[in-house]
């Protein structure tokens, strides 16, 4: 597992791959949003709590169908189906090299692009906060929806229509927090919700994914 | 015919002009489709058993 | 003598042709009566005008849009556990009558709400779960039409269709905690037994109802039949490839029914 993961982080680094693109994504959204809703900062500090979750989340969508493509291509993940090592451990794995190139970064992103939108410093904690702990559920999520249309030529489009109604309750738990959190409002309940998520999706849909991975490679 | 309305005529009227043709559609498509296979299965079948 | 037998795709092709024809008449006559009576015969609400007329369709198709994603599941469920055909192909024809009711929800909602509330669309909880399930339906039309191998679809899709059904529930009440609702309540009483409709309009609509449950199954049966019926041309088509691509093409097909 942690082979797997080592190797997994290293194409991610290495080949160019998803590991920059969803920052820079997230820079450019970040940046282009004041020049089109313009320079007033109450405004933006009003919807920043937004913008950066939404843009957390387009980021993540955007490396989603790297997860398995690459090594269903080349056969990789056949060779990972008959190994020792459980499909469900695989899925968890690729999940968890997913966030690490994705999540992670975007987390540690947020608080510097959180400057630039004018993000209130009391909403910073639980932005910050309710990123670190709300992107696993995404990678998780992803993971899953990545599962599900590994076989397809074209997959980018449907699993962003796949994955997008399941990362509503996310989505909503996490900009609350922040919004609250801009408001000096109580933040704890959100927070809670959304690893309550988390938790539940780290902890049962590796399943539905490996599932998914046995009926495609089938 | 149509009864008096009062001053939501269109609002009414328009949902119901929806709906009627969105549930249409929906029916029209089905139905057509069903022929449609059905005229090809049993084109195909024909060519199957003379075959034999 | 178990509801099992309708699992042979022969077995199921006949009984639905038979219950068909009657269920679609059934089903046009409660639409018709329950959609006429309603718009027809019955008095305008004292604050909501003439647009009450609305809820004769409102009501049933959001109803059904429900009914026909959780009948999807169990279809889906006894796929993956006993892997019956029929199932598969029962869930895959739903959705787009599922689809449609949504579209039905959401638009006559946005018509009456743009008089009533002032505005076509609120981000209230019922609405947004609505959307919610809409782009559900979606993914999941779109899952099935992107799969080529048929039973790989209909497992994916099952999948989905479990894990969907999760989320679309934690959805329902996330909203909820998220913005304080403008919808009323319900109007059906299931639970409570006290109802906020008074008889006037409450017959009609149960005639709606019931008219768009079974236009639900009409619907849901004619396609299913489709999708069996192309399965079978499918089977056929390949099989005749198969033996133009052979020397001698005498090998009899043998008389299975589709799979």
């Amino acid at each position: 597992m942690i082979a797997l993961l080592r190797r997994d982080l290293a194409l991610a680094i290495r080949a160019g791959g998803g590991f920059g693109l969803g920052l820079a994504f997230f820079l450019i959204l970040c940046i282009l949003v004041p020049f089109g809703v313009g320079p007033d900062s109450g405004t933006l500090a009003k919807i920043a709590p937004g913008i950066l979750w939404v843009g957390a989340l387009l980021a993540c969508l955007l490396s989603l169908d790297r997860i398995f493509q690459l090594d269903f291509e080349d056969g990789t993940l056949d060779l990972l189906a008959t190994a020792p090592l459980p499909l469900e451990a695989v899925a968890t794995t690729k999940a968890l090299a997913h966030w690490i190139t994705t999540g992670l970064p975007l987390t540690l992103a947020a608080a510097p692009l959180g400057q630039l939108l004018n993000l209130p410093a009391a909403a910073m904690p639980a932005l910050v906060l309710g990123l670190a702990l709300g992107t696993p559920a995404l990678s998780v999520i992803g993971t899953f929806g990545a599962a599900l249309t590994v076989g397809l030529k074209r997959g980018g489009l449907l699993i962003s229509l796949l994955v997008l109604p399941l990362y509503m309750p996310t989505l909503l738990f996490g900009a609350d927090a922040a919004r609250r959190g801009a408001e000096g409002l109580e933040t704890t309940t959100p927070l809670l919700l959304m690893t309550g998520i988390s938790a539940a999706s780290l902890a049962l849909l590796p399943f539905a994914t490996a599932a998914a991975l046995r009926m495609n490679l089938r | 015919m149509i009864p008096d309305l009062g001053k939501y005529q269109d609002t009414v009227l328009s949902a119901y002009g929806i709906s009627l043709l969105l549930l249409a559609a929906i029916i029209g498509l089905s139905i057509w489709r069903a022929r449609a296979v059905k005229r090809q299965l049993d084109a195909t079948e024909a060519r199957t058993n003379k075959r034999q | 003598m178990s509801i099992w037998k309708y699992a042979n795709p022969t077995q199921f092709m006949r009984t639905s042709a038979w219950l068909l024809p009657g269920l679609s008449v059934l089903a046009a006559l409660c639409v018709a009566t329950g959609l006429v009576w309603g718009f027809f015969f019955t008095p305008d609400d004292f604050r909501q005008g003439s647009t009450v007329k609305i809820i004769y369709l409102h009501v049933p198709s959001a109803l059904m849009a429900i009914n026909a994603w959780l009948m999807m599941l169990v279809a889906s469920l006894i796929w993956l556990i006993r892997r019956h055909h029929v199932s598969a192909l029962a869930a895959k024809a739903a959705a787009p009558v599922g689809l449609v009711m949504t579209v039905i929800a959401l638009a006559t909602g946005a018509i009456w709400g743009e008089p009533m509330w002032g505005t076509y669309w609120a981000w209230d909880p019922r609405l947004t779960s609505f959307l919610i399930l809409f782009l559900f339906y979606l993914g999941y039309i779109a899952l099935w039409q992107a799969i080529e191998t048929q039973d790989t679809a209909a497992d994916l899709t099952s999948v989905l269709c479990l894990v969907g059904s999760v989320f679309a529930l934690l959805s329902r009440y996330a909203v909820n905690f998220w913005n304080q609702g403008l919808h009323q309540g319900t109007s059906v009483p299931v639970a409570t037994g006290e109802r906020s409709v008074a008889d006037v309009f409450f017959v009609p609509l149960v005639f709606s109802m019931v008219g768009f449950g079974l236009l639900f199954v009409a619907l849901v049966l004619l396609r299913t039949r489709t999708e069996i019926r192309s399965r079978r041309l499918h089977a056929l088509l390949a099989r005749e490839r198969a033996a133009d691509t052979r020397v001698a093409p005498n090998t009899p097909p043998s008389e299975s029914p589709t799979s």
